[in-house]
């Protein structure tokens, strides 16, 4: 699957990999972030 | 998967629509991975959140499936010291179970 290009939404963890640090990663790979968050599955 | 956020995925594939949007999770563990997984592509298996009983059937993958995409600097900053903690192999196999 190839991200560039892509709309992505981002479920993040806040104890796994927040959103803020998989943003970063998708913007690097080229993807459009649409939404972001971070959740507490505790 | 928290409802407020199951409101915003299900607004979002209206908008963009399903084929153009794609879940990234960020999950520690591959039971909630593979949870919030399954909520988007078949619906909350809780039925509590407005994803019960929709079948969005988007796509979905965990970050750690992704990193060869990824810039290598933003990979070491951002989420190399989670993945040497994670079972990434594990939470891979959860997450591809609702792709297939």
């Amino acid at each position: 699957m190839e991200l560039k290009g892509k709309k992505v939404a981002i479920l993040g963890d806040r104890d796994g990999i927040p959103g803020p640090a998989i943003q970063e990663c998708l913007k690097s790979a080229g993807a459009e972030v649409v939404f972001s968050t971070t959740e507490c599955f505790v | 998967m928290d409802l407020e956020n199951q409101k915003r995925i299900k607004e979002l594939a209206d908008k963009h629509g399903k084929d153009d949007l794609i879940i990234i999770l960020g999950g520690a563990e591959a039971e909630a991975s593979g949870l919030a997984a399954e909520t988007v592509t078949s619906g909350d298996p809780t039925f509590a959140g407005p994803l019960a009983g929709v079948q969005l059937g988007l796509s979905v993958f965990h970050i750690l499936e992704l990193k060869d995409q990824v810039d290598e600097q933003i990979w070491e900053d951002q989420v190399s010291m989670m993945e040497m903690v994670l079972d990434v192999d594990e939470i891979i196999k959860e997450v591809q179970t609702y792709r297939n």
